[in-house]
């Protein structure tokens, strides 16, 4: 029950979450004890998401409470990206356009 | 890392990021045009989990605790200023407690809520510390759970469970097992494992 190299991150979203929660933290922008209770809540209705999966959750529903963000902007900003990405031969860096960062 | 796109390539027109890389990058893009975050201090953290920040740490407690019993002694009543004083400070670790196995008691660590831990002596919790049966069973089975652990304690031991918050972590403080008289600290921290910081294992017997 030890395993050595038990991997940290399992993917580097995760590992993205991560950092973005502790560096709002740490800025002050919410505390540890409101995200705690942030992630536990998801936590609490995990149903057949991860723990990763939960964490983002309860750090978009954080950063809309903390009004860093509207949804209107996020849901915006996740649809820029998604045709971005489509429209992004292989092998090229995916990057939003003027335009489309607009929100 | 090298890739932005996930796996699910669509091999017509583009690359195809899965939807919940999507989230993420809306969320960073966001996040750092409006001035909340920096990319770089994101990958200095992400470095410092990965790579520094570990179990070792507090293996470097408890050896020193085991060899040292001024220190031990101050970790028991101050554990954030005796861990501190050896360089581990900061995120979730400003409040610590350190509880001490004894013949009598055997400690347990858990969240019931979510994933709180020490992180600045043991890094970031494993998988199984995180998942629901280990955080539900902990509090009304201890004894079953640590039998799963291949723990199995005289029925004389109680089991003092302890549930970690967003304000107090614990630090188990495991038994110094027997056969290591006169061992220095570095060989000591060897013997000391992630799951008897935790209480869900032991140290490793000394051969």
């Amino acid at each position: 029950m030890n395993p050595p190299d038990d991997p940290v991150f399992n993917e580097p979203w995760e590992a993205q979450a991560f950092a973005m929660t502790v560096s709002l933290n740490g800025k002050g922008l919410f505390t540890w004890t409101e995200w705690a209770e942030a992630l536990g809540a998801e936590i609490a209705v995990q149903g057949t998401r991860s723990y990763y999966e939960c964490w983002l959750a309860a750090l978009e529903k954080i950063v809309e409470a903390k009004q860093m963000m509207t949804g209107k902007e996020r849901l915006a900003r996740i649809d820029a990206w998604d045709r971005a990405a489509r429209a992004t031969p292989h092998g090229k860096p995916i990057e939003l356009s003027k335009a489309n960062s607009i929100s | 890392m090298p890739h932005d796109h996930d796996h699910d390539h669509d091999h017509d027109e583009g690359s195809a990021l899965s939807p919940i890389a999507l989230r993420v990058k809306a969320l960073e893009s966001l996040l750092t045009e409006k001035g909340y975050i920096d990319p770089e201090a994101l990958d200095a953290i992400v470095e410092t989990y990965e790579t520094k920040i570990g179990p070792r740490n507090g293996a470097h407690v408890v050896a020193r605790a085991w060899s040292d019993p001024a220190y031990k002694a101050w970790l028991l009543k101050d554990a954030t200023a005796a861990i501190a004083s050896l360089g581990y400070t900061g995120r979730q670790g400003e409040h610590m407690v350190a509880v001490e196995n004894t013949p009598e008691t055997h400690n347990l660590v858990v969240c019931t809520l979510c994933s709180c831990y020490p992180w600045t002596v043991l890094g970031l919790p494993p998988v199984w510390y995180k998942a629901p049966p280990y955080r539900s069973r902990a509090v009304i089975d201890p004894r079953g759970v640590l039998a799963e652990f291949g723990v199995t304690l005289p029925e004389t031991t109680a089991i003092s469970v302890w549930d970690s918050t967003a304000e107090i972590r614990y630090l188990v403080l495991p038994m110094r097992p027997q056969g290591t008289e006169g061992w220095s600290e570095e060989k000591l921290a060897r013997i000391v494992t992630r799951d008897s910081m935790i209480g869900t294992g032991l140290p490793r017997a000394a051969a």
